[in-house]
């Protein structure tokens, strides 16, 4: 039965795996706020693009222009 | 702060949700297929790749990766950039990921049908499809994580987190459990063998059910139940709570499945203990599900969206309450075997996945095309006629559970098993078979208004691909020193993390060998399986024999009486996999070649029985096998059959593969003569002979050194 050994193992990495990101979500201030975010998620203010003239689902290039562009990280 | 503005993409969203939509189609009417099947035998006609036992896997396996998966991709791929406030880092990886899984999808429904199965419940694809398998989750697996580090937002939604232990959870199991030894293309031997493949089998198959089928839908749950509903969750802080009790416990209870097994008995009580333990996540989740809704039910009323998911949580909760249940041995005595495991696993699908999908989809669609949803009386009726049929699915299944396993148990008062005949318990719950039926075409014709209700909306509205959003730029991340610099200023951590490094360096050269070591028998009367009693038995998983014939007689006076003599660990040491089975649709068969047990059949018998069920035993619900007695076994892979299961630590002696074909084909005549004295003339080198020679070993190792 040595593979309940090995499971065992495995299973206790996996846990630590996760332990280690629990630690990090207290750790780095995830859960100080316990109340917006489950309020934030509710404000949808996107709005359509322009460019959805483009009936062509397939195709990748109608791209809007902006698309990606200020997407990068900038520390201006 | 500057405010950045970006799109999101809505495209593969749309795909998986046709995927999602036409595979559960596919997967819910193979099922019903199925359905009629054990209730017309010979509804397949002759049909081999039509037959019961090898397009089960298609419809488990449709449910599950082509349903249920597509269904929680599309909610991954639309939640969360929306969560994160950025878009899905790459379209090609993304593209890769949509379409890798379809084709996969597609290998299995070529492959199944055909006999190409690994035979491990949810993880039967052969070794190549796996590797494709573990390439596209590697692939979703970067899209996901490289947009949560790219995020606008700092807080990681609870959502996102049950994606995120999907991910490395599916990745860890999925590969551990199909650690194999290929012999050709289609063929390979799992690594483990007997009662230790069968523990790592349902680890991985008790979390697969946690970690594909569970936790994703619980992001689901956590992020399209508030949106629905337009409230927040109600506890934010018991989700979380939700979130690390479910993952630290779910991991550890696979071993449920095999209680009364020849697994240790400790081993069996750690996974009852966290099965137990189980009921206090899940219960806190459904709970939080459910009153979010507090204060709305006049919504749930009206709105179909909402009556899925409340229907689907309620499932939950019942699935997850009768999941521990079934784990307590005293329960799972009674039920193990028995259709109650089928009724128990539908609830969680029927309702819980399926219910939580539709509501999704009933959603998402009127948003994606900027519209109405077509009918919502015709989504009411779906989610009237689907809930129906789940019920009329499940429960007569609970009462054939209940009525099979009372008459497996029953005994006379002269002290004999009251129907020693397996045929009588199975004819007796034939009713329920048919209520199942109709349940199950109920249920389908819910899913067939559900695909005409969201085609008729997507078809009034315009596709709205693209989205513009806008939110402050993530902070700039503070300079700091490289990881490794730090590191080497922390002598202590630096030790660990080698020494972690090096563990696992150890473990995969260490852990191989450890495995081959230990298959060492224990019980020295059992021998490795002759070359015609292997081919015979790679026949038997490629037919599924084992879908319907367990082969793990478990420690009860009524199963030693009818099938003999309990398993035992040290019997199954050169079984590369281990064909316990989960399910008894017809009897036993571990001790099937003990001549001396009331249940010993010839081999003409098998021989007749094989090609026509019904002929030997008239009310048999079992589905012939007229091809066994034509196709040929391919004796030019035996020699490497031999020598893959030495690799594997199988005592063949050296050379042994060079006669392995003369010795195969000596028992062959042997069986071939028998048959012929009784009238059956049979070719060379057929499946059906190998079968049987394979059937007549089952049990002897034991009995005839007694």
């Amino acid at each position: 039965m040595s593979v309940i050994i090995i499971l065992v193992i495995v299973g206790i990495v996996v846990a630590s795996l996760f332990l280690i990101g629990f630690i990090w979500a207290v750790k780095s201030g995830q859960y100080e706020d316990m109340y917006s975010p489950s309020v934030r998620i509710l404000f949808d203010d996107y709005k359509e693009s322009a460019n959805n003239d483009d009936g062509d689902m397939l195709a990748d290039n109608n791209i809007p222009e902006n698309k990606y562009k200020n997407d990068k990280i900038s520390n201006q | 702060m500057e405010l950045q503005k970006f799109t999101y993409d809505n495209k593969l969203t749309n795909y998986f949700i046709w995927a999602t939509v036409g595979w559960g189609l596919v997967g819910m009417l193979v099922g019903l297929t199925l359905a009629l099947e054990l209730i017309f035998p010979n509804l397949s006609g002759e049909i081999s790749w039509l037959v019961f036992s090898r397009i089960r896997p298609v419809h488990t396996n449709a449910a599950i990766f082509a349903f249920v998966g597509n269904g929680f991709f599309a909610a991954i791929y639309y939640s969360m950039p929306r969560l994160l406030k950025t878009p899905m880092y790459s379209k090609a990886l993304g593209n890769i990921h949509f379409w890798g899984w379809q084709l996969i999808i597609v290998l299995a429904a070529l492959t199944y049908p055909f006999g190409f199965t690994q035979s491990k419940e949810y993880a039967e694809l052969i070794w190549p499809i796996d590797v494709l398998v573990v390439v596209i989750w590697v692939v979703f697996g970067l899209n996901m994580f490289i947009t949560i580090i790219n995020r606008r937002v700092k807080h990681i939604y609870v959502a996102i987190w049950f994606y995120i232990a999907t991910w490395v959870t599916i990745a860890v199991l999925y590969i551990v459990n199909n650690l194999a030894l290929p012999v050709t293309l289609t063929l390979s031997y799992p690594i483990y063998a007997g009662i230790q493949d069968a523990l790592v089998q349902w680890w991985y198959g008790h979390n697969a059910v946690a970690f594909f089928l569970t936790t994703p839908i619980l992001g689901m749950m956590y992020y399209f139940i508030p949106k629905a509903a337009n409230r927040p969750i109600y506890s934010y802080k018991l989700s979380i709570i939700h979130f690390w009790a479910l993952i630290f416990l779910y991991i550890w209870a696979g071993p449920h499945h095999l209680l009364y097994s020849a697994l240790p008995d400790w081993a069996q009580a750690l996974g009852v203990v966290f099965s137990v333990m189980l009921i206090a996540p899940s219960w806190g989740g459904m709970i939080n599900g459910l009153l979010t809704l507090r204060g709305a039910w006049d919504k749930v009323r009206e709105d179909p969206v909402l009556k899925m998911f409340v229907v689907g949580v309620t499932a939950y909760g019942m699935a997850t309450f009768e999941g521990p249940m079934l784990s307590l041995k005293t329960v799972n005595a009674l039920s193990h075997f028995t259709d109650w495991t089928i009724a128990h696993v539908h609830i969680g699908t029927l309702g819980w996945n399926s219910m939580m999908n539709f509501g999704m989809i009933y959603w998402l669609v009127p948003k994606l095309f900027k519209t109405k949803l077509y009918s919502a009386k015709l989504a009411n009726a779906h989610f009237w006629i689907a809930t129906l049929g789940m019920l009329f699915f499940s429960i007569p299944l609970y009462f054939a559970g209940f009525t099979q396993a009372l008459m497996w148990k029953e005994f006379t008062a002269e002290g004999f098993l009251a129907y020693p005949n397996f045929l009588e318990t199975v004819t007796q719950i034939l009713p329920m078979y048919y209520l199942r039926a109709f349940g199950g075409t109920l249920y389908v014709i819910g899913a067939v208004l559900f695909i005409y209700n969201v085609w008729k909306t997507a078809a009034q509205g315009s596709f709205v691909r693209y989205e513009n959003d806008e939110a402050a730029a993530k902070a700039p991340a503070k300079p700091k020193e490289s990881f490794h610099r730090r590191l080497e200023g922390r002598p202590l951590q630096f030790t660990v993390f080698a020494l972690v490094a090096i563990l696992i360096g150890g473990l995969v050269e260490i852990i191989p060998m450890y495995l081959v070591k230990s298959n060492i028998p224990t019980i020295a009367a059992v021998k490795p399986y002759t070359p015609l009693e292997l081919e015979g038995r790679d026949v038997y998983i490629a037919e599924g024999c084992y879908l319907c014939h367990s082969q793990m007689i478990r420690p009860f006076r009524n199963e030693t009486e009818r099938y003999g003599e309990y398993t035992k660990a040290g019997e199954t040491v050169y079984d590369h996999p281990f064909l316990f089975g989960s399910k008894r649709t017809g009897p036993d068969l571990a001790r099937a070649g003990v001549k001396s047990l009331p249940n010993y059949k010839p081999d003409s018998w098998h021989f007749n029985h094989m090609i026509n069920p019904q002929k030997v035993s008239p009310e048999s619900i079992m589905p012939a096998y007229p091809w066994l007695a034509d196709n040929e076994i391919d004796l030019s892979v035996t020699p490497d059959k031999i020598k893959a299961m030495r690799t594997l630590g199988v005592p063949y002696a050296e050379g042994f593969e060079d006669i392995a074909v003369d010795d195969l084909k000596a028992q062959y005549a042997e069986i071939a003569k028998g048959l012929r004295s009784s009238g059956i003339e049979v070719g060379d080198n057929k499946e059906i002979v190998a079968l049987i020679a394979y059937l007549q070993r089952l049990g002897t190792d034991v009995y005839n050194n007694k």
